[in-house]
């Protein structure tokens, strides 16, 4: 299996205050990776290095196989990442929300057509491609702000909490959607405060104050901590740790 | 005298009908709790009990009064958390919870005891001095909902309270909801979240704009008549496809690592059988939680306005 993302001690601080603490960590081509954490754990400080968006203070990471250090434009052209809460333009149409996309991402007119046509079949949107974004409901939002982190094909993409206040119906229908991203070979990081969610991952991380404390298919860490759901292995996870430190 | 009571209550938005003539009552010191898809309404309907918008048709009374006629005094009653609450970005943590204790004009002893409950939820206590610009999305939304609980309204309304929130932080948020019910307020609470709707005393699920259920989570709970099985496979997507070609199957959904499947009626041996060739691996009754509830009652509507 080839690694798509590769860090090594990888840390951020701001002043005194380290958000993100060496964490190392492989995920490879394919994967859904799953994050936990508390709020503040350091998902998003992570997530934001991976890409290239916010340089670490120490440590390394290859990301698409190019390095968070020095070739953070290359990274971006590779990754597509969704940001905790999306950044779409309100009174844009979803499908103009996708042709600016498309311009960030120095795509061609034509490039642009092509993949909005692909990505609208995608994710469903096509019904809806004339609205006003401030009109979706939330669920279609959320959909139409993975097919801009889609746009430009990127081998990588990074939703950070993708379904935060979503229903549990379209929070299903997303997660269909985010197997079928992931079986055209991309890997995707997904961040959720929903446990069952981290069921359908193929490996999850937690994250604790900046350290990644435990990581590896939700079925082993069951095992592992003899809990019976990803719930209460992250609540017996967490209160351990509390007390630790 | 009810707390809250909704008579036909109607909203549009142009062509649509975001509510549809709905009427219900929430009872003094009643936790309250709306459940519903995307879209359904739910927004429009809290912003409605605070006077943020009327109703084209009917009446809202809160207290006893009537939201087109008493704006200023209702205000003074109710407590409102929108679901995008603003923080000042460039205040501290502690600067923001002060600004509001202040606006709310909380009592200093009243306000040291409350400081300190919420802290302990937030466990923003380390980060006082952080300004509120650079905590984390869920941090953000805790120091918000800090805001919203330093004082206590007559009638709390949020929207959304824990959207972002943490597992164990969501928890703690639930048992501060019950203090402040205990010492006397009502509150009506919006949630994505199906396990804190087991946590109201009443729960409404709300349809596009219309309710589809009203009642104490045991009583819906209870009143689901139709068989609900949980199974185990050694490939869930399918056996998923299996059960959904089936006849005689209401809902199936994933549920964490297993597959909650509703029939209209109890299944035969047959169909465990013939189930097990597909790879079925474990099957077993269970009682239907809200999140159960929510996924039959939203799929069969849908059928059926298609259907219609
Ligand atoms: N620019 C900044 N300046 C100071 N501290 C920061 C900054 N950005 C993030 N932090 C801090 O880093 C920590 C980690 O934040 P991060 O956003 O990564 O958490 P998270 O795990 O994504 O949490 P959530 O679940 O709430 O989204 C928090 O304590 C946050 O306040
Ligand atoms: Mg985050």
């Amino acid at each position: 299996m080839n690694i798509s993302v590769q860090t090594r001690n990888l840390t951020r601080r701001f002043g005194r205050f380290t958000a993100v603490d060496r964490v190392t960590l492989d995920v490879y081509e394919g994967e859904i990776f799953g994050f936990l954490g508390a709020n503040g754990a350091g998902k998003t400080t992570l997530i934001r290095m991976l890409t290239g968006l916010l340089k670490p203070t120490e440590g390394e990471a290859q990301v698409a196989g190019f390095d968070v250090w020095g070739q953070s434009e290359a990274i971006k052209r590779r990754i597509g990442y969704m940001s905790q809460r999306f950044s779409l333009y309100e009174d844009l149409t979803a499908e103009e929300n996708l042709t600016f996309y498309g311009g960030i991402y120095g795509l061609r007119r034509d490039q642009i057509e092509q993949r909005k046509a692909i990505l609208f079949e995608h994710v469903g949107l096509q019904p809806f491609a004339g609205q006003m974004t401030r009109d979706l409901p939330l669920g279609f939002k959320q959909r139409l702000a993975l097919a801009c982190a889609l746009l430009h094909d990127p081998p990588i993409v990074f939703l950070d909490e993708p379904t935060s206040g979503v229903d549990p119906k379209a929070r299903r229908s997303f997660w269909n959607l985010i197997y079928q991203t992931a079986q055209l070979g991309k890997t995707l990081f997904v961040t959720t405060h929903f446990m069952d969610e981290a069921e359908y991952c193929h490996r999850v991380g937690i994250m604790h104050m900046g350290r990644m404390i435990a990581v590896g298919p939700p079925g082993q860490l069951k095992r592992q901590y003899d809990k019976s759901t990803m719930q209460e292995v992250f609540i017996a996870l967490h209160q351990s740790s509390e007390e630790a430190a | 005298m009810y707390a809250i009571k909704v008579r036909q209550f109607r909203k549009r938005y142009g062509d649509l009908e975001a509510v549809r003539g709905i009427q219900f009552e929430v009872e003094p010191g009643e936790l309250f709790g709306i459940i519903g898809p995307d879209g359904a309404g739910k927004t429009t309907l809290l912003r409605a009990l605070c006077t943020l918008l009327l109703p084209d048709d009917g009446e809202i009374l809160i207290n006893g009064l009537n939201t087109r006629h008493h704006v200023a005094d209702i205000r003074q009653i109710i407590g409102y958390m929108p679901q995008r609450f603003s923080l000042y970005q460039d205040l501290t943590v502690e600067q923001n919870l002060n600004f509001f204790a202040d606006l709310f004009q909380v009592p200093e002893d009243e306000r040291r005891a409350r400081l300190e409950q919420l802290y302990r939820f937030s466990r923003l206590g380390p980060f006082k001095k952080r300004a509120a610009g650079a905590l984390s999305g869920g941090m953000k939304q805790k120091l918000a909902l800090s805001c919203a609980l330093i004082h206590t309204p007559d009638i709390l309304i949020l929207d959304e309270p824990t959207f972002g929130v943490d597992p164990v932080s969501r928890q703690e948020f639930w048992d501060i909801l019950r203090d402040i019910q205990r010492q006397g307020t009502t509150i009506v609470v919006s949630t994505a979240y199906m396990e804190e709707a087991d946590l109201c005393d009443r729960v409404m699920l709300f349809h596009q704009g219309r309710i589809l259920a009203l009642d104490q989570p045991s009583a819906l709970k209870a009143q689901y008549r139709f068989p609900l099985y949980r199974i185990e496979a050694d490939h869930l997507p399918e056996m998923q496809t299996y059960f959904a070609g089936l006849s005689g199957v209401r809902f199936i959904q994933r549920f964490g690592d297993s597959l909650h499947v509703s029939f209209t009626r109890e299944p035969g041996d047959d169909l465990w059988q013939t189930a097990r060739d597909q790879g079925l691996q474990r099957f077993e009754r269970i009682a239907p939680s809200i999140e159960d509830i929510f996924m039959d009652l939203t799929t069969r509507e849908e059928h059926e306005s298609v259907e219609h």
